[in-house]
């Protein structure tokens, strides 16, 4: 990697990495469940003429750990939008949980992210529509660990309600002046995504028809 | 049962404002250490006695129960509560999420004792003891819960476009104070000062007795008073939580149910009525709802209650 920013979020210090420098729109790439950034610029995304940046969610990569977990898909959201903000704006490429935190971004500032593609990758479904039966969730006692196993168990049980997640694209759509803010570039189909592939303003693409796509999109 | 570090703190100093009649701080206090997180628990009673472990609401803290939890020791119970993440004399956490507040309640009892215990919660607390019940009903003799019921209320008839756009002030708001939390401060005030703002959230509590939790849920520093709770906490917000989920899964409670609620509507309430309710509850359930009473009964009415929950308890 060529470098990595340190960015606070409250108390948790994110990393966020510079995958290639550049002029232009920034490309934001999220990583999956567990996972943590590339070292480099992955190959579908050669042609984005722009800066590459890559962030480590919370309890991921070189991001620090929480104390005793709380991991929801809102604080990845802020973590993203900690991100964003030293940025100015994006386009943000998401693959499983990241691609369902790019959704929520896209929702909630409709004005600073310029296209979400969302992609397959681990923690997509996180823990379907509904909450199954309640349970304490428990991991076993390693101490700080990286990826933090809160993260893992509690970010493949949370429920993500299709009209909820429908509801980021309502967002999305009335306020970041897009055709199309939100492109699906999955295989895997929880019903939150779709949910979201229904909607209008949506586009079903490949990826590399999606970069194209936000490519194009002025700031 | 997990081994979890604790350490006792056996001085628990006198509070700066004088106490409300019948008030009275906890016997003990020890810090019990969760995953790395000190949290401060808090005893009323005899420590051999049987146990009642009680969760407060959010933005209270144990103290809070120094006029309602004496009535209970005095009874012969021993009154456990403490301070949750983020509240009170415990740590400050990085997250917060009710599946973090559950594992620490978990963590409390099993400090506590393995047999069953009486629950009691208010407000937030209620609810997520609602949960943890049903996750671990093995725990647990009987529940009382004090308004903090899953709500009845059906969602607000506004229009489509209205809802968008209140959410988009929502995600926008809640985004903007968590960009601001690393550096957050509440504000200082004097105790009165202090007194007066936590009174436009509990209207019917008076300036006496907030003015006493200020000097035990605010510490002093040069500049003046400050709550202690994180200021990265908010009230209210938005998510994928739908009140509906657990009002289904009410009926499902394994243990004796006394729900306690407020009969008059105010800005910390849940606005739940016993008609709404009535067909949500397990069978058997005992529901009160004592009149002219706001969100915080037990903290307005402490020996009503103290005797409707020592009945039911015995």
């Amino acid at each position: 990697m060529s470098g990595a920013r340190r960015l606070k979020h409250g108390r948790i210090t994110l990393a966020l990495h510079t995958l290639r420098e550049g002029e232009g729109r920034a490309l934001l790439l999220l990583h999956g469940l567990g996972e943590r950034s590339p070292g480099a610029v992955p190959a579908p995304f050669d042609n984005w003429s722009g800066p590459i940046y890559a962030l480590d969610f919370t309890g991921h990569g070189e991001s620090s750990v929480s104390r005793g977990g709380g991991f929801t898909c809102e604080m990845l959201m802020a973590d993203a939008d900690t991100a964003l903000r030293e940025l100015g704006e994006a386009t943000v490429v998401g693959r499983g949980l990241g691609a369902y935190v790019a959704l929520l971004l896209a929702g909630a500032r409709a004005g600073q992210v310029r296209g979400a593609i969302l992609c397959d990758g681990i923690g997509l479904a996180g823990g379907g529509s509904r909450p199954g039966s309640p349970q304490v969730v428990h991991v076993p006692e390693t101490g700080p660990a990286v990826p933090d196993p809160f993260a893992i168990a509690e970010l493949t049980r949370d429920a993500r309600p299709p009209d909820y997640a429908a509801a980021y694209v309502h967002q999305a759509l009335e306020f970041s002046g897009l055709e199309s803010p939100v492109c699906v570039c999955c295989v895997e189909r929880p019903e939150w995504l779709d949910a979201v592939a229904k909607e209008p303003g949506v586009r079903e693409t490949s990826l590399a028809a999606a970069i194209q796509l936000y490519s194009g999109v002025p700031g | 049962m997990s081994q979890i570090p604790r350490s006792e703190s056996p001085e628990i100093p006198a509070p700066l404002s004088p106490a409300p009649a019948g008030a009275r701080r906890p016997d003990r206090r020890r810090d019990l250490h969760v995953r790395g997180l000190r949290l401060a628990v808090w005893e009323w009673g005899d420590e051999t006695a049987p146990p009642i472990l009680f969760a407060h609401g959010g933005f209270d803290f144990a103290g809070t129960l120094d006029g309602f939890a004496p009535l209970l020791a005095d009874a012969g119970w021993r009154v456990v509560c403490w301070d949750q993440r983020g509240h009170g004399d415990s740590e400050h956490a990085e997250l917060y999420s009710w599946d973090a507040d559950m594992r620490d309640m978990l963590a409390v009892l099993d400090s506590v004792t393995v047999d069953p215990v009486v629950a009691m919660g208010h407000s937030k607390g209620g609810a997520i003891l609602t949960q943890l019940i049903q996750a671990v009903p093995h725990r647990f003799r009987c529940f009382v819960n004090i308004d903090g019921l899953p709500s009845t209320l059906p969602p607000k008839d506004v229009q489509d476009h209205e809802r968008t756009r209140m959410l988009a002030r929502d995600l926008a708001g809640w985004l903007d104070h968590r960009a601001r939390a690393a550096e957050a401060i509440r504000k200082p005030g004097t105790i009165e000062e202090l007194a007066k703002r936590r009174q436009r959230m509990n209207p019917r509590l008076s300036i006496e007795w907030l003015s006493y939790l200020v000097t035990i849920g605010a510490r002093q520093d040069e500049d003046g008073w400050r709550w202690k709770i994180d200021p990265s906490l908010r009230m209210g917000g938005f998510g994928p939580w739908r009140q509906n989920w657990a009002l289904e899964r009410l009926a499902s409670l394994p243990v004796p149910l006394l729900g306690i609620i407020a009969t008059v509507s105010e800005e910390m309430g849940w606005h739940l009525t016993a008609e709404t309710l009535l067909p949500w509850l397990p069978p058997g359930t005992q529901l009160e709802a004592p009149p002219d009473t706001g969100h915080f009964v037990h903290i307005e009415r402490p020996h009503e209650i103290a005797d409707l929950v020592l009945d039911f308890i015995r």
